[in-house]
């Protein structure tokens, strides 16, 4: 078990490590480097400009040593003008750290990259990346929490109420309400929600902004948001656990247990339910990756500045750094539900665990 | 002209019926529900002449009244739509005349519906599909859009050009009649004007287009990728699986918002390799590596099972290569040499974007898919006769892993319209003028709370797409099974 | 219940019961006019080829027929007491309690995530309110009269920790929980190897005896049958066609499909040359498609048109023996004892040259311990130890054993779809062990092809059957043009008796034992040499067994072929094949004539496949040899002899060589060899397994 999770750990370094490479990358293609130039400097930079500044602030160094750098691997970035004023990602902090002299061989060459904690400096807020994502990310916990808080549920109670007499009316209304709302994705919703509920042409019974709700979160404020995320991936689980319940009421071993004199709620309870789950657990860990673009787009359509927000913001602005931050961020979240995922199913099925 | 209201001259008599209606089915459904969870499963009992009846007193009762009521909001919905086809212009209300701007969709279906009812039998799985009630209304719903694309190339269901802005027609609510209109000019904006005073109805009924062109064909395009690499990937197993599995996992990993804000951008088209005579494009390369899948597939396909024939497999061979190559130049590298076919880029980077995330997904289904069916005998039967592997992978076992890949192949259809609007929804790719659903609903939801027609129409318009698209799935996966 | 712990009478009663299913389309009769009686203490065998609706009769017992199941005549009496006239709630305080059920499938029929223990004190705690500690003391006893090892342990395990003949004494023991007065029991030995299943079935023969339980035992297995119940009811079609005591079914039989039935297995004494075996001609009708009248009407040899075919066929009575019925009209007519008509007499070919020949074959697999946690521990699998044996033209080399005894491996090795390890496989005196099936060239991959097991997996069922064989046509290089292949394939369905018109079917139009048939038209388009035969009719019903094993027997006489028979059935084997070749955890452990090996002395392991082997013939005596435990997995064999975990004789053999060393091949008589450790003479004090009683 040990090996397995160790394992499973590495595999994730490694995607992450390609992941974020990747973003880095992309990141780092020259039209978006030119882009920062210009919105730093001014829109009419010459192209000769444009280098000069790139080339001061090591945006010109060669790819794999850019990562390094940026991850912490290697050590940061220097540079020394004409006029022998040194500048460079980590010479500010050197000479705090060396005590005001400066000792360009051991103090400045340091290494200050994501692995040291140093997430870089947003362009676009003026403000580290580390306060601003740790900002953003607790309010969209707070969100993501509510609104899992209400999807999973409601998903699952949907989901065996439906598969556990498969046919029946019970079992096509349901459907028919999960197929609706996973077909029904944020921005849809989202827009049906603020034109009914959050209007002048609708009952004012809500409101269409949650900016509210980062500080004080009320029911009128945070309903409309959190529905928004919950409703598209209750459809999705719902729909998964459905089958999964169907599945395990046609299995030979639930008649065996009816035959045995069960009574139908011992079934459900005691037989069915815990073979059910198994499924659906890996769905709704792997929602995750979905949830995020749920966030992103409720946040963007309700004005709240949380983690999506922040991160519609870094990218529409070309702010690398806080991009890069977002998308380790991101990246992270997702691998580690997936994580959480494979070794829960594996705890969850007798099967796999005791073999 | 006056301003239509919604229901026309019917929704005097209608309108009281419909609102008790409505309320009477909401009710019964809660009952329904709370009995659902008390009441006995229903008990069938068996007639003397042989048939069988379902009798599970109240729940059933209950069931029963539902399905009228439905059906009954139903009837009148459609008296509201149909109505105007009968009356002078003006009277139906704007659903009404939208039933009537519809008129071509509304025959089209109709004819679709008879003809395949009547050969059923002879159609096998597309036939069996009529069967499922579920899978019938899926399929009426996806026809409906497909069937209104099609009739605005005709420019026929459109009331106005969906780009031209008439003044004084500004965030107009639905059914106001244009200012000034003159002859010819059909007198009303039915579902109102945007912000830029443009025709609601036109630009979602035109915006239908995009949509059922890109989503389908990216589709396509994903399952021919996910196809070519999961087949080997599951039929051979070992390092090969292995690295394309952690290719896959890697692309699932990224987030896709993530993904699209990276690689739909203007900076991305001018990204490239430059070699000096010639820029290579970000959107380019991955058009030029994703494209070329269809073209192995039918290679592939025609080669591992005439290769005993030779005259045949060169004739096969030769048509794809020169007709896909054609369009491969054309699609891909912006290069038809007659200068007849050529994609937008903006639209090149969307579909590319969207294949690209699809792919992974397919390619995984696909693989399970082979890892299940290569244990048959039949796959052991052509092994023993020293059959190629390409040919057990495309003739014996794709085949029979049909059932699910069409299924999915709908699901994802929708999924794919999904996330086209997605990408509108944040101003990514397409041009913000564009009529597509998605940057509609973007443009749409800034003035949601005071105007909020203008997002609502093309955001129920998505949502009815998918929802068609999913309940075919559904039906398709009902009728598949019951083989 | 207070009045039914007094009961005397019938433990069951079924009387003129009906069972249908409704689809959308149609009513389909599954059961019709079914009756018999269990008395207490009595064991009824229900007999029948699949779809002759036994199982639905169970079900119906249980009341538990699902959404389209009715019954739609008739009555069910447990106890006296009308099962379908009673509600939810009294159905379920005697399901599991008065009448418990086995099934054919143990793993699919214990909850995977439950441990055994809970699955088995439920039963008590339910219908008895029994105390958990009071249930546990229950659980253990009964889990040690199934005569498992280590109980405690077991019943603190998870289902698929057990191995399948563990599961089945599990599910057995869950049934005997309560003490229930009618167990009913689906198939249950089906998905079990042959000397598990005959432990198995001592054991419920056993536990009936001991608990006083009544008994319905489904199965397709007159052998079975025979050895475990009084009584039996033989259905065909939905009808009960004769039912009686088994002695005077068997030996007296009164209906034309029990004679039919009998004369298509393969008992001792047929014999493929001197005495073939008789198939029932045509096909099992179909629910919806069942002749007027008499439902065997059409493939009866003493059809009489105009009276067989009128009206409803009642039960009759027949005079003599003990509540003995048929369903035929025409029972006193027919002269029973008159002799079978023997079928076409063959002379026996003589073997030809040296064909294929194995020298020392070996094929070791490595797969990593655990498929999820391991990685770095791999394990060597020892698929095929040894193999040498030698085949010749026209000759029959059958392979026998059970599960994991490396038959399937062997079959891949010689097709080319793995390489062997080490050793030699010589065709037609070219070496081909290390060349792969790509490398091979198109006639050698024609002179080897194989007949699969499983009929409804052999056939790509979205491909037409015509298009199917002219493939390997096309593959094979048979034929110039299209239209000569399409000639050919024609042929191809003649000689394996099927319509020309098949050609443009799809495999699912198709029976099991037609889609067997082009299974077999399609290993001969390249009128293959060597054909290797894995389980080809294991799968099929006996009546369509006998047909299928003919038509391989003829077109092997007709193209001199060798035919290398798999299978696990000695019954089969004895019938059809020239030389018999046993193998056990990868080892042959015996290889000789048919008569060699079906005589003594024997290698212990033959001894006791041979008795485990049900025989539907009253006439012989079986010496019960029950096997102690399951097969060992090949992934963890014992040491020394592969056998001696389970080996009666092993303390025959001084010294405990058994457990120490591999036995060496010893040559017994001309062409005979064994792989065993006894002396010479405890062979020679070996007696037969089974013996005819004095006729």
């Amino acid at each position: 078990m040990g090996l397995f999770i160790l394992r499973r750990v590495g595999v994730m370094l490694l995607t992450a490590f390609c992941l974020t490479f990747v973003v880095f990358f992309m990141t780092n293609l020259y039209p978006n480097l030119e882009k920062l130039a210009k919105t730093e400097g001014n829109f009419r930079m010459s192209d000769e400009a444009v280098t000069s500044y790139l080339t001061k602030n090591g945006y010109l160094e060669p790819l794999p040593v850019k990562y390094g750098q940026w991850l912490g691997v290697l050590p940061g970035f220097v540079h020394t003008d004409e006029d022998g004023k040194t500048s460079g990602q980590c010479y500010e902090q050197a000479q705090v750290v060396g005590g005001g002299t400066v000792d360009a061989e051991r103090d400045v060459a340091r290494f200050c990259g994501v692995l040291q904690g140093n997430w870089g400096f947003s362009t676009v807020f003026k403000e580290s990346v580390n306060t601003i994502l740790s900002k953003r990310l607790s309010l969209t916990g707070k969100l993501a929490l509510a609104a899992f808080g209400v999807m999973i549920p409601l998903a699952l109670l949907i989901g065996i109420l439906a598969g556990m007499r498969e046919g029946s009316r019970t079992d096509r209304s349901l459907s028919t309400f999960a197929i609706t709302t996973s077909a029904t994705p944020e921005y849809v919703s989202g827009v049906i929600f603020i034109a009914v509920l959050a209007s002048g042409a609708g009952w004012k019974i809500f409101k269409g902004s949650a900016t509210s709700a980062m500080d004080d979160a009320t029911f009128a404020n945070f309903t409309l948001p959190v529905m928004t995320i919950a409703l598209y991936g209750v459809g999705y689980i719902a729909r998964m656990t459905r089958a999964s319940m169907a599945e395990v009421m046609t299995a030979q071993y639930i008649r065996t247990a009816r035959l045995k004199g069960v009574s139908f709620g011992n079934i459900v309870m005691k037989h069915a339910l815990r073979n059910a789950l198994i499924a659906p657990f890996t769905v709704i860990m792997l929602q995750f990756p979905y949830l995020l673009t749920g966030v992103v787009i409720t946040e963007t359509l309700f004005n709240y500045k949380g983690f999506g927000w922040t991160l519609v913001q870094a990218a529409s602005n070309n702010d690398i750094d806080l991009l890069l931050g977002c998308s380790v961020v991101a990246v992270f979240v997702v691998l580690v539900t997936q994580l959480i995922s494979d070794i829960g199913y594996v705890f969850l099925n007798p099967r796999i665990r005791i073999s | 002209m006056d301003p239509l209201t919604w229901t026309g001259s019917v929704g005097i008599v209608l309108n009281p019926i419909f609102f008790v209606v409505v309320g009477l089915f909401a009710v019964m459904l809660v009952i329904q529900f709370v009995l659902s969870f008390t009441a006995p499963p229903p008990s069938i009992t068996v007639n003397p002449d042989g048939s069988a009846m379902s009798s599970g007193g109240t729940i059933d009762l209950v069931g029963r009244i539902n399905s009228y009521l439905f059906l009954g909001l139903l009837g009148i919905l459609a008296t509201y739509m149909f109505s105007g086809i009968f009356t002078p212009y003006g009277t139906g209300g704007i659903i009404g005349e939208i039933g009537v701007r519809l008129l071509p969709v509304w025959i089209a279906l109709i004819i679709t519906f008879a003809l395949s009812m009547a050969f059923k039998r002879k159609l096998g799985l597309y036939g069996k599909l009529f069967d499922s009630v579920v899978g019938m209304i899926g399929f009426a719903i996806v026809m409906f859009w497909v069937f209104v694309a099609i009739f605005v190339a005709f420019d026929l269901v459109i009331t106005h050009d969906p780009l031209s802005q008439v003044s004084g027609m500004k965030n107009k609510v639905p059914g106001t009649p244009l200012r000034g209109a003159e002859d010819g000019e059909y007198a009303h904006y039915l579902l109102g004007g945007d912000n830029l005073a443009r025709d609601v109805f036109s630009r979602v009924m035109q915006g239908s287009q995009i949509v059922l062109i890109i989503a389908p064909a990216a589709t396509l395009f994903a399952f021919m990728v996910g196809i070519v690499l999961g087949l080997p990937a599951g039929f051979y197993g070992g390092m090969f699986d292995t690295v394309l599995s952690f290719i896959a996992n890697l692309v699932l990993a990224f987030p896709v918002i993530l993904l699209f804000f990276l690689l739909v951008t203007p900076e991305i088209r001018a990204a490239g390799i430059d070699f000096g005579f010639y820029m290579w494009r970000v959107p380019t390369i991955l058009a030029s590596i994703l494209f070329i899948f269809p073209l192995i597939f039918l290679v592939l396909l025609w080669n591992s099972r005439y290769f005993t024939q030779p005259s045949k497999n060169m004739l096969f061979i030769g048509l794809t290569v020169v007709i896909g190559g054609y369009l491969y130049l054309a699609l891909a590298w912006d290069a038809d040499p007659f200068g007849l076919i050529s994609i937008d880029q903006n639209v090149l980077i969307v579909f590319v974007a969207v294949v690209f995330v699809n792919s992974p997904t397919v390619f995984r289904i696909v693989r399970g898919l082979v890892l299940d069916i290569k244990t048959r005998d039949y796959v052991a039967a052509g092994q023993t006769r020293g059959e190629g592997a390409w040919y057990i992978m495309l003739w014996e076992i794709l085949p029979n892993a049909r059932g699910p890949l069409i299924v999915d192949f709908c699901l994802r259809i929708g999924y794919t319209t999904i996330l086209l609007g997605t990408l509108g929804f944040f101003g990514l790719g397409l041009e913000s003028e564009s009529p597509d659903w998605g940057t509609t609903i973007n443009a749409g939801r800034r003035l949601l709370g005071i105007y909020p027609h203008p997002a609502i129409a093309p955001a129920l318009s998505l949502m009815t797409l998918v929802l068609g698209l999913n309940l075919l799935a559904d039906g398709l996966r009902e009728e598949s099974l019951k083989d | 219940m207070a009045d039914t712990d007094t009961y005397d009478g019938p433990i069951l009663e079924i009387d003129k019961l009906s069972i249908s299913f409704f689809t959308r389309l149609r009513e389909i009769p599954a059961v019709m006019d079914f009756s018999c009686t269990v008395r207490p203490g009595e064991a009824m065998g229900l007999v029948g080829e699949s779809g002759c609706g036994k199982s639905t009769v169970a079900l119906g017992v249980m009341q538990d027929l699902g959404v389209n199941g009715r019954i739609v005549g008739g009555s069910i009496k447990f106890k006296g007491r009308d099962l379908s006239q009673m509600s939810q709630e009294e159905l379920r305080d005697i399901r599991g309690s008065e009448i418990a059920m086995i099934y054919q499938e143990p793993m699919a029929s214990l909850n995977p995530a439950m441990r055994i223990g809970k699955q088995l004190m439920e039963v008590p705690m339910i219908h008895f309110g029994t105390s958990e500690k009071e249930a546990y003391e229950r659980a253990l006893e009964v889990v040690t009269d199934v005569k498992l090892p280590d109980p405690k342990r077991i019943l603190n395990s998870f289902p698929h920790q057990l191995s399948g003949g563990q599961q089945q004494r599990i599910v057995i023991a869950m049934a005997l929980m309560s003490k229930p007065s009618l167990l009913i029991l689906d198939e249950p030995t089906t998905a079990l190897d042959v000397t598990v299943e005959a432990a198995v079935v001592e054991l419920v023969k056993d536990l009936g005896k001991k608990y006083g339980t009544s008994m319905l035992f489904i199965s397709h297995n007159l052998g079975l049958v025979l050895e475990t119940c009084d009584r039996i009811c033989v259905m065909y079609s939905g009808e009960t066609v004769e039912t009686g005591r088994i002695s005077d079914v068997f030996d007296k039989m009164q209906h034309p499909y029990t004679q039919a039935l009998f004369r298509s297995i393969p008992l001792p004494g047929a014999d493929k040359n001197s005495r073939p075996l008789v198939a029932i001609p045509g096909n099992f009708p179909l629910p919806h498609e069942r002749p007027n009248g008499c439902n065997f009407g059409p493939r009866c040899d003493y059809f009489e048109a105009g009276r067989c075919d009128q009206g409803v066929i009642p039960m009759a009575d027949v005079a003599r023996g003990d509540r003995h019925e048929t369903r035929c009209l025409r029972y006193a007519e027919i002269d029973w004892g008159a002799p079978i008509d023997v079928g076409k007499q063959t002379e026996k070919p003589e073997p030809g040259d040296v064909v294929l020949k194995m020298d020392n074959l070996k094929k070791y697999y490595e797969v990593a311990a655990s498929a999820l946690f391991g990685g770095a521990n791999k394990k060597v699998v020892k698929a095929n130890e040894t193999l040498s044996f030698e085949a010749r033209e026209s000759e029959t080399l059958a392979i026998v054993g059970e599960s994991g005894c490396g038959k399937s491996t062997f079959a891949k090795v010689l097709m080319g779809l793995e390489t062997a390890t080490d050793g030699k496989i010589l065709l037609h005196n070219s070496e081909i062990q290390d060349v792969p099936i790509e490398s091979r060239d198109t006639k050698t991959i024609a002179n080897v092809q194989m007949v699969f097991q499983n009929p409804f997996d052999t056939l790509n069922p979205s491909m037409t059957v015509g298009r199917q064989i002219i493939r390997a046509l096309e593959i094979f290089g048979v034929g110039e043009t299209e239209n000569d292949r399409e000639n050919r394939m024609l042929e191809l369905l003649d000689l394996v008796k099927l319509p020309r018109e098949f050609a443009g079917r799809m495999p699912r139009q198709l029976s099991g034992g037609q889609k067997q048939r082009v299974g077999i038209a399609r290993a001969f388009a390249g009128d293959a040499k060597i054909v290797v035969a894995d389980e080809p009719v294991s799968a099929l019903d006996v009546s369509v067994q006998a047909a299928v094993t003919d038509l391989l027997m003829e077109i092997q006489r007709k193209n001199k072929t060798t035919l290398l028979f798999i299978s696990h059935d000695l019954s089969i084997v004895r019938y059809l094949s020239d030389r018999v070749m046993v193998m056990y955890l990868g080892h042959v452990v015996e290889l000789g004539s048919t008569d060699q090996v079906f005589q003594p002395p024997y290698h212990p392991y033959t001894e006791a496949l041979l008795s485990a082997v049900p025989i539907a013939d009253t006439s012989i005596e079986k010496e019960h040899i029950v096997l102690e435990g399951d097969i060992p997995s090949a992934m963890n064999p014992p040491s020394g002899c592969p056998f001696q975990t389970r080996c009666r004789w092993k303390d025959q053999v001084p010294g405990g060589l058994c457990e120490k060393e591999v036995p060496a091949v010893r040559h017994m008589a001309d062409g005979h060899q064994v792989k065993c450790h006894l002396s010479d003479d405890i062979f020679a004090k070996m007696t037969p397994v089974i013996k005819i009683a004095a006729e």
